[in-house]
Parts: structure tokens; C-alpha cells; sequence
């Protein structure tokens, strides 16, 4: 043994700790596993580089899911938001979702007080160069991590949370930087030490806008955008009585024609199109060239200013992302109604990074080839710190699964929003960073914010995360909604005079005959609250099981026709397709379905199905052989 | 493990030229076993593939015939598996003794359209392609034929992919407002989409109705001839059936114990049940009885009302006047070349159906019958090569679905419910209407909010 190296022996091992790293963490020491947290920087935990809010839409439900499952983001933004919004209010309830602005350095310094805080959880500031596997056989087996120092950290499991530093390089205009966000140092020796034991590399990028300073800002050119007068929380653990806080505004602003021919008439000097960028970016957060370039009828785009903080005057220009020259940035910007006199605290700027392609991982987020080996956030090409943060969770409870030999948790897309992220992720071929967004959710309706908890708490409990206190919380609520739903089916009111007052002043016609209440309930005029008054034996009830009961009453029709859609699906996800199946065996598979399945290896049948390439037909003949071959 | 498949790929019927069709992986070592090249230096093994060759059957040392071989590799046949068509001389003997030689040499008679079966399952072609084809080998007539062409050909495909587009537009805009709500608003959208809904849903609600169309170009319309006796019932087969007499074959209905005969009518077809009976002499009907004739018209797509105009109106006649007051029929007024006793305008006050002068003796009026058939059947203006029609009985399933889902998407905004109520049925007759096309959902909706929006803060 040498002398000069450092040698310590943990469960886990957790490499970066932004949003994924953080969670996959805490859930691990949680569960008692030693864990030791690698970061380039102690300063950077849980950092946010690009735009400065958590939720919105979709992404809100994967907080809301996080929540549920036991992670620590949502309580994190409760206690660290300057302005906070529900969007989609005037929409059904399966869209509404909740966004709130961060104070930035207020998220940092909790979250890493929480880290620092934790049990069993050691943080260390030290670049991870190296994974260290043994082979089993053709199989490989990860053993621990070497840093860059030369320092071996022994594990049982490792979670890769890598996020946007691997081979990071940022650019603007010529101006082209080898390192992470904000001048952060990237982690350059990694990919090669992946690459080497077999995991494929892809390049993506991302961007984000310029920061200004808000004394350069005139912001009686814009419009001001408040946050709700009644504030919900994110955390269901969270007293909503506690987040009622003085918040701070956004403003909305315009692009115009000045500022695209701005960027029209320098479009040579773009990295992006100029050629300097090859990477693949998102088409959710195009660059404001991008947005420019393909939509040319578009006489304007909306530009959001958002604060940074409470105590920063830096704004977030929120829709103007770019890769531009300096000169050019501030030619367009200040083109902007508001933005005439802009100083620039921080260039905006595009990054490329490697990040890996996500089929090579299962459901839990190991790595099929390396068992121990786990994966989750922007280095598996998601976006957004909420898909990080949601699938460090789920690597971080199934790395824990692994160690003490329980099955992985694996959330089906009827079950939550993460389900529909991480098969996405696993099942199909991802061109450019991954963002959640409610129409990718198929059973949408039954996966809403208002009921994550009663969807997904009760996997946070066994994994133990969630304690039996919350779960019993959790299980008298379910008890209570059901009980009232009977009942107000079984209640009926007649036209009295009292009853016809209420439906008048309310626009809703008078009753001929008696109704039970759950009729009234349908009507879209009425909800469960408005009643009260006619509902003499109502209960007293909590907010959240009168507003369960509202809604499993009113959408009762499009929530039944939703599961039967389920039922019909969960027959194709639980056929398993075995590990070792031999495709080259399945005779009448086309060549082009065959080759795709060899290369994700789906673990069932519905996944197989979901494998663009793989037709209907394909996963009919896969289904026969299953059968013949008593699979 | 697939077999090696073989069969007739012409039909079974005296022809110029006949085809024995052998698929799957044994196809080039079944010939090779009873085929020799009239240039005895070729070699099977050598010879390039999409090729075709002159040379010899032979079973044994007895040559069967000469034939040319046509040799194609897998993929890329139709089948998409290694493929050989013998083209042989068209006698139905020598086919079949060639046929019976490959299956001794190896290969299985496949079953009736287990090559587009295979078709399917290989990739090939889609679903809508595989029931045209199934289509085309089952179908009667000539519009059959036409309409099951048109469907490979895609004026399925057409129809459907024109509704699936106009589905996506509406969801991909609700879908894109939904997500980035601070830009795109809804005010007033619902309204406007309810009328586009209602007329998609409509289009395809008749596009369904094509399917009745479809399964009487495919099958055939079941017609029984009603009419006292002397009226001329035997003498109206004879008009229909006696120019194309040589290709009408006498089959013995497989679903019902009577016999059928096929009758082209233009390019339609009429299945006429119980015609040789009929044929037979015209007193028929005094033995089975005008009740039992009732009876099997009762089943019919189509009663010919035959009436004698040389005659006035019988009991009988009166009877059948009352039996067809509410079916689909048409009264023919025979004996036109005789001095009229009942007209057209006594029977046109009797009975709203419309009649026709026939004189089937001297084989007029037959074109009038034609086309009044035709606009029975095919509402009138339409010709068959105009309109996307549905065969196939899934394809319908598959519409009648997304006529629902539509629907639902009327009732939704009906009710005042929310938009994103709205997706989740179009999106599910989007899905409904691909089946038809074999298409998946996938990632559509995503990519058309892409394409069509500019998203993102």
C-alpha cells in the first residue's frame, strides 16, 4: 500500500452536488449509509447558474413528487423565495403549477447548511478524476472513486451527478473558456475514466442571458409582475402560514425590431450558427438568436427581468439567452424598452459539456454494464434543476436499494411526473437536454400537484424516508377524502328556499326536485366550498381534503376514463422482458427494431413499445416470442 | 423459427401466364432443387439477385414445364424475406403439379395471405397497406378492386393523415399555451375550436359510413328478386347474367344453405340468393311459399320488386307492395314491350320507392337499373374513385373512436371545463385515427409545439 495516498472506505460515494447531488446524498446518509459528497467547489452546493426560480410548469410537480418522496428541494424553496406564483390558475387543476423565485445565495446557503448539517454525510471539495470497477465475470461491479490527487475513496455504490462540468467549456462570441458555470473549475479528467469503462459520451449544450444591474435598469418601461396574494408551499410539510411573505416583483419587457436586426445582421458572429457550437441545445430555452432565426414573423419575444436576490442588485434576463460577442450583447440589449442605459454585470454565455447517453441506464438509474454505478441529473441530458434534483433522489433511495438488497424503486409513468422523466430518459433516443413538460405526461389528469403525496408518499416510506408519523398524516387524510366523497353522495337537499338562494347567487339554476350533493358539486359553477351553507352535517375538514374531494368529484368521468387508460397500460409494463434475451433469436423482428433493442435493451415489454423505431408490430412479434419461450 | 411458404400467386383460373410464389429463408434451396437453367453454366448460388432467369422445372428427370425465375433477396421483397416467383405457362394442371413439386422440395402451402401477413409482421407494410392487399385478394368486382387499390395507394392514408394533422394543431396550441401561460392566452379559443371539432368529427362520421360502402363493394350487395309468378324473374336473371355468363360461378353459400349467384352490374356486384331456384322455373315461389321469400328478403341489402305491366296488380303483388313499404328496394316494371295495364305512376302513388321500366325479354332498361342501384348504394354523385373508402372493419373501430373522443372534446367545452381537459381527447382520437396507419403517438406532440412556437422565456 502507498503511503503518499490518502485511502478511506465509505457506503457511497456522490460525485457533484448541485440539485441531483445534493438529494441522491442526503437520501443516502439519511438512510444511514456512510456517504461521502464530492464537489469542485464548497461555495457552489446546490448552486443556481442559470434562471432564478424553481417550478413552473410540470416542473412544479416534479418538486411537489420530490416532496412526496421524502427529498429536501421543496422545503428548500419554501424557506428561501422572494415571489412565488401558481400558474395555469384559470386552467384544470391538473395543470396548475406552482413557480416560485429564489433568492439564489439564500437557496445555496441553506441547502448547504442542511448538507453540513446531515448525519452520516462527509462533503469534500476535491475533483473526482477516476471510477474505480471490478469485473464479474463480463459484468462490471464499481468499487469507489479516485481523485484527482491520487486518493482512493473505497464504495459500495456510486452516484454520477456531474451535472453541466464534464469537459465543460463556455462561450461567447470568440471568447471561448474551459470551465463550468460562472468561471467555476471544470471536471476534465472524468469522461476519459467513463469512456474507458465503456459508458458513451455525448456533447450538449445550454446557455443562459446576461445579468444586469438593476440601478441600470428603467423599469417604468415595463410591466410589473406580482406574485399571488395567497401564497401555497411547495413542501407538504411546510405551514402555509409560514411562507405568507412580503415578495418582490418581475417585470415584463419587450424585443422589437431593433433588437433582431441587431442580431440579424451579426448572425456571422454567432458561435451557434457561425459553426464554433456543435453541440445540441434545447428547444425549450432557445437563445435569443435561435428564437430570431426560426421565427422571423414574430415581430417581438417576451424579455422577463427577474432579481437574483434580496440582497444583489444583478436582474435575470429571462428570454435572452445568447452566445453572442460582448458588443452585440449590448447592442441588443439595449434595444430593449427599459434596458436603454443596461450595465452588464455578466455576459451571457453558451456551454457545452459531456453528458452521457441515458439508455445505458436501467429504470433505477444504474448503469446496466456497472452495478453500483448510478446516474442522475444534466449528465444523464435532462435540463432544469428540478428534473436534476427529482432523479438524484431516485438514484439516491436506489443506490441505498442496492446496498441493502431491496428492489430499485422504479416510478411507472401512470405514477408521477419522475416515472415519465426517467423512462423518457431510459427509452428514448434524446437529441437535446431533456425538459419536463405536462404533455409528455400521458395519465396527466390523475397526476396532478394537489394529490403527489397520495400518489407517491407512501414509496417515500419504504424507502424510509417518509416517517410514520407523515405516513399516518398522510393515510387519515386518504381516509377523510373518501369518507366525505360517500357522503356527499348519499346527502341530498331539496328546493328550499335556502338551497335556491345559494344556487342564484352563484348563477347556478334553481332545483325543480331534490339533489344529492355531489350533483351540485359537478356543476361547473359550484364547488364543494361553495355549499357549506346547505351542507349542514358537512364535517370539519382540512383545506386539502375538502379541495381532493372538489376535484375527484367534479373530473370523477375524465379521472375513471384515465385509469381504465392505466389498467390498459399496466399490462404491457409488467411484462418483463429478460436481461439476457438474445434478439438476434426474435426471427421476425425488422432489422432496424432489432438493432434498437439490442442497443437500449428495454426491461419490459411497455418500454420496448416506447422505443422510437420499435413498431407495433415489432412489439407483437417480441410479445409471441415472450410466450412461446415461456419468458 | 419461420418456415419457407409457397403458393399460387396468380389465382386458380386459365390464365396466359401463372405464378408459384415460395418465401422465407429456404426459397433459393427449394429451387434449387427443381429448377435447371437453360445455360447450364449458371449457377443459382452465383447469379446476382433481382434477377430473372430462363430455365426448366424438373421433377426428377421429368421436365414439368419452362418457366422463367424471378429472384429476390431479403429485404427487399415484399414480404422481406428471400423471395422466388416462378412464372409459368397459366395451365391450372401445371400449376398445381409445380406447386405440389416446391412443397415436396421443402416448402408449406401458406395460408390465404399469410405472404402480406408476413408483409406485416417483416415491417414491410403498414397495417392499412396489409388489409388493402387482403382486400384486393378477396374482393368481387371491379370497384372493389378500385377502392382496395386506392387504400394502398393511401386515400386511406390521406384521409386520416389530414385529420391527424388537423388534431395536433389544436392540441399542440392549447399544449404550448398551457406550458408557457404567460405568453400565449386561450381567451376566446374554445369557442373556435368547438366549431372545428364538430366539422372534423362530422367528416369523419361519414368517412365511417363509407364502411357499409365499403363491405357492399367487397362482398357484394345481397339481392333477392320478388315478384308473382310470371311475373319474370327467371328472364331478369337471364338478362343480368346472360352476356357475362362465363364468369359467373355458382357457389354454395357458405353462411346460409341456399345457393347464391353473383351478378356484375356495372362495376358493382349483386349476390342474388336463391336465383337458381328461380332459374329454375318460375313457379318457385308457389313452393317454397311468398312467405319464406319474404323472409329471406327480409335479410337482403337489396329487393328487386318485379311487377308485370301487362297485368293489373295482384293480391300478391299488393302484399309485396306493403312488404317493401320500408326497405331498401327498387320496383322494376317489366314487360315494357307489352300494352301497359299497370303503370309507372299507378305504382309510384302506392309506394315511395323508385320504379323502372324494364323489358327484360328484350334487354332494356338495364342501364337505368344500374344506376339506380348505384344511387342506393353510393348516394348518388359519387363515383368510387373520388372518395377515400373504408373496407376494413377495424379501420371503422379505429374512426368511430376518434369520433368519440371528439365528442368528448365538444362536450368538454360544452361544460366549461378547462382546456387541457381538451388534449387528452384529442390526443386520444389522434391516437385512435394512427392505428389505421400503424402510426404511434410518441413524441408528436412535443415536436409540433416545437415546430409550430416559440417557447421558451
Amino acid at each position: 500500500m502507498s503511503l503518499h495516498n490518502i485511502e478511506e472506505t465509505y457506503d457511497a460515494v456522490v460525485i457533484g452536488a448541485g440539485h441531483a447531488g445534493c438529494e441522491a446524498a442526503l437520501a443516502l446518509a439519511r438512510l444511514g449509509f456512510e456517504t461521502i459528497l464530492f464537489t469542485v467547489s464548497v461555495e457552489s452546493i446546490a448552486l443556481m447558474p442559470c434562471n432564478p426560480n424553481i417550478g413552473g410548469s410540470s416542473k412544479g410537480h416534479l418538486v411537489r413528487e420530490l416532496d412526496a418522496l421524502g427529498g429536501e428541494m421543496g422545503k428548500n424553496i419554501d424557506r428561501t423565495f422572494i415571489q412565488s406564483k401558481m400558474l395555469n390558475i384559470s386552467k384544470g387543476p391538473a395543470v396548475h403549477s406552482l413557480r416560485a423565485q429564489a433568492d439564489k445565495q439564500d437557496y445555496t446557503r441553506r441547502m448547504r447548511n442542511v448538507i453540513e448539517s446531515q448525519d452520516h454525510l462527509t462533503v469534500r471539495q476535491q475533483e473526482v478524476a477516476e471510477i474505480i470497477t471490478e469485473t464479474d465475470g463480463e459484468h462490471q461491479v464499481i468499487t469507489g472513486v479516485k481523485s484527482v490527487s491520487g486518493a482512493v475513496y473505497h464504495a459500495k455504490a456510486v452516484v454520477l451527478c456531474s451535472g453541466v462540468y464534464l469537459k465543460a467549456r463556455c462561450i461567447y462570441g470568440d471568447v471561448s473558456q474551459y470551465t463550468g458555470p460562472n468561471g467555476l473549475m471544470a471536471a476534465n479528467n472524468l469522461s476519459a475514466s467513463l469512456l474507458s469503462h465503456g459508458v458513451k459520451l455525448v456533447r450538449f449544450k445550454t446557455g443562459t442571458p446576461a445579468r444586469i444591474d438593476a440601478r441600470s435598469i428603467d423599469f417604468s418601461k415595463m410591466a410589473e409582475q406580482k406574485g399571488d396574494e395567497r401564497i401555497v408551499p411547495f413542501s407538504f410539510s411546510t405551514n402555509p402560514e409560514d411562507v405568507q411573505i412580503d415578495q418582490v416583483s418581475c417585470w415584463l419587457t419587450y424585443t422589437n425590431e431593433e433588437t433582431h436586426r441587431v442580431i440579424r445582421e451579426n448572425i456571422d458572429r454567432s458561435p451557434l450558427y457561425g459553426g464554433v457550437i456543435h453541440a445540441t441545445g434545447p428547444r425549450y430555452c432557445p437563445s435569443i438568436e435561435d428564437k430570431v432565426m426560426k421565427f422571423p414573423d414574430k415581430d417581438r419575444h417576451q424579455v422577463f427581468i427577474e432579481p437574483e436576490g434580496r440582497y444583489t442588485r444583478e436582474m435575470y434576463i429571462d428570454g435572452m439567452s445568447s452566445s453572442m460577442p460582448e458588443d452585440v450583447q449590448f447592442a441588443m440589449y439595449r434595444s430593449v424598452p427599459g434596458l436603454e442605459n443596461a450595465k452588464i454585470v455578466r455576459n451571457a454565455y453558451a456551454i457545452e459539456y459531456d453528458c452521457l447517453a441515458p439508455k445505458q441506464l436501467k429504470s433505477s438509474l444504474e448503469f446496466k454494464e456497472i452495478s453500483g454505478f448510478f446516474s442522475a441529473g444534466q449528465v444523464n441530458g435532462s435540463s432544469g434543476y428540478e428534473e436534476a434534483a427529482a432523479q438524484g433522489l431516485v438514484a439516491g433511495i436506489n443506490a441505498a436499494n442496492y446496498m441493502r438488497g431491496k428492489d430499485p424503486l422504479v416510478i411507472l409513468r401512470s405514477e408521477g411526473y419522475i416515472g415519465v422523466l426517467i423512462d423518457d430518459l431510459v427509452t428514448k433516443e434524446n437529441h437535446e437536454p431533456y425538459r419536463m413538460m405536462t404533455s409528455r405526461a400521458e395519465y396527466r389528469l390523475l397526476l396532478r400537484q394537489d394529490n403527489a403525496d397520495i400518489r407517491l408518499r407512501r414509496y417515500g416510506y419504504e424507502a424510509g424516508l417518509i416517517s410514520g408519523e407523515e405516513m399516518q398524516k398522510l393515510l387519515t387524510m386518504e381516509r377523510e377524502i373518501a369518507d366525505e366523497i360517500a357522503r356527499v353522495k348519499t346527502v341530498s337537499v331539496g328546493p328550499t328556499a335556502e338551497v335556491q338562494a345559494l344556487l342564484e347567487s352563484k348563477g347556478s339554476t334553481p332545483l325543480v326536485s331534490g339533489a344529492a350533493l355531489v350533483e351540485l358539486i359537478r356543476r361547473p359553477e359550484l364547488s364543494y366550498d361553495d355549499l357549506a351553507l346547505i351542507d349542514p352535517g358537512r364535517p370539519a375538514l382540512s383545506a386539502r381534503v375538502r379541495e381532493q374531494v372538489n376535484i375527484e368529484i367534479k373530473y370523477e368521468g375524465y379521472i375513471a376514463r384515465q385509469e381504465r387508460q392505466v389498467a390498459q397500460f399496466a399490462k404491457t409494463e409488467k411484462k418483463r422482458i429478460p436481461a439476457d434475451i438474445d434478439y438476434d433469436d426474435v426471427k421476425s423482428l425488422r432489422l432496424e427494431a432489432r438493432q434498437k433493442l439490442m442497443d437500449f435493451r428495454p426491461e419490459t415489454l411497455g418500454q420496448a413499445s416506447r422505443i422510437s423505431g420499435v413498431t407495433p408490430a415489432d412489439v407483437n412479434v417480441l410479445y409471441v416470442y415472450l410466450k412461446q419461450h415461456h419468458m | 423459427m419461420k418456415d419457407t411458404i409457397a403458393a399460387i400467386a396468380s389465382g386458380l383460373t386459365a390464365s396466359g401466364i401463372g405464378i408459384v410464389r415460395i418465401s422465407g429463408p429456404e426459397a433459393f434451396v427449394v429451387l434449387e432443387r427443381i429448377f435447371r437453367f437453360a445455360d447450364s453454366r449458371k449457377n443459382l448460388r452465383e447469379v446476382k439477385p433481382n434477377t430473372i432467369h430462363y430455365g426448366f422445372i424438373f421433377d426428377e428427370n421429368e421436365k414439368l414445364d419452362e418457366v422463367l425465375i424471378m429472384l429476390m433477396r431479403a429485404p427487399h421483397t415484399y414480404t422481406a424475406e428471400d423471395t422466388v416467383e416462378i412464372d409459368c405457362h397459366g395451365g391450372i394442371y401445371v400449376m398445381q403439379k409445380i406447386l405440389a413439386l416446391v412443397l415436396r422440395n421443402g416448402a408449406r402451402l401458406a395460408e390465404p395471405g399469410e405472404f402480406t401477413k408476413r408483409a406485416f409482421l417483416n415491417g414491410r407494410i403498414d397495417l392499412s397497406e396489409a388489409e388493402a392487399v387482403m382486400d384486393v385478394i378477396a374482393s368481387g368486382s371491379d370497384d372493389a378492386l378500385e377502392s382496395s387499390l386506392m387504400q394502398l395507394g393511401g386515400s386511406v392514408r390521406r384521409v386520416v393523415e389530414d385529420a391527424r394533422e388537423r388534431i395536433i394543431a389544436e392540441a399542440a396550441f392549447i399544449e404550448a399555451a398551457l406550458d408557457d401561460p404567460e405568453h400565449m392566452d386561450l381567451t376566446g379559443y374554445s369557442e373556435a375550436l368547438y366549431e372545428r371539432v364538430r366539422t372534423l368529427r362530422d367528416e369523419l362520421v361519414s368517412f365511417a359510413g363509407t364502411f357499409d360502402q365499403g363491405k357492399i363493394l367487397r362482398e357484394g350487395i345481397a339481392t333477392v328478386i320478388l315478384g308473382k309468378p310470371n311475373a319474370g324473374k327467371s328472364s331478369l336473371l337471364n338478362c343480368l347474367t346472360g352476356e357475362e355468363r362465363a364468369i359467373v360461378t355458382d357457389i354454395a353459400g357458405t353462411t346460409r344453405d341456399t345457393l347464391e349467384e353473383n351478378i356484375r352490374l356495372g362495376g358493382m356486384m349483386l349476390r342474388v340468393a336463391d336465383t337458381a331456384g328461380i332459374r329454375a322455373t318460375d313457379d318457385v315461389i308457389e313452393k317454397i311459399g311468398v312467405e319464406r321469400a319474404l323472409k329471406m328478403a327480409g335479410h337482403a341489402d337489396l329487393i328487386l320488386a318485379l311487377f308485370d305491366s301487362s297485368l293489373p296488380l295482384t293480391d300478391e303483388d299488393e302484399e309485396i307492395l306493403r312488404f317493401i313499404e320500408d326497405k331498401k328496394a327498387l320496383i322494376l316494371l317489366n314487360k315494357t314491350d307489352l300494352a301497359p295495364v299497370t303503370t309507372a305512376a299507378v305504382l309510384k302513388e302506392r309506394v315511395r320507392k323508385p320504379v323502372i321500366e324494364i323489358s327484360a325479354k328484350m334487354h332494356e332498361g338495364i342501364d337505368a337499373l344500374e344506376k339506380s342501384v348505384r344511387e342506393l348504394f353510393f348516394s348518388g354523385g359519387l363515383h368510387i374513385n373520388e372518395q377515400a373508402v373504408m373496407t376494413n372493419a377495424r379501420h371503422r373501430e379505429a374512426v368511430n373512436e376518434a369520433v368519440k373522443s371528439l365528442s368528448f372534446v365538444m362536450e368538454s367545452i360544452e361544460n366549461g371545463l378547462p382546456e387541457d381537459f381538451y388534449t387528452v381527447d384529442l390526443m386520444d382520437a389522434y391516437a385512435s385515427l394512427g392505428k389505421i396507419i400503424g402510426q404511434e403517438v410518441g413524441d408528436d406532440i412535443i415536436d409540433a409545439v416545437f415546430s409550430r412556437f416559440c417557447m421558451g422565456k
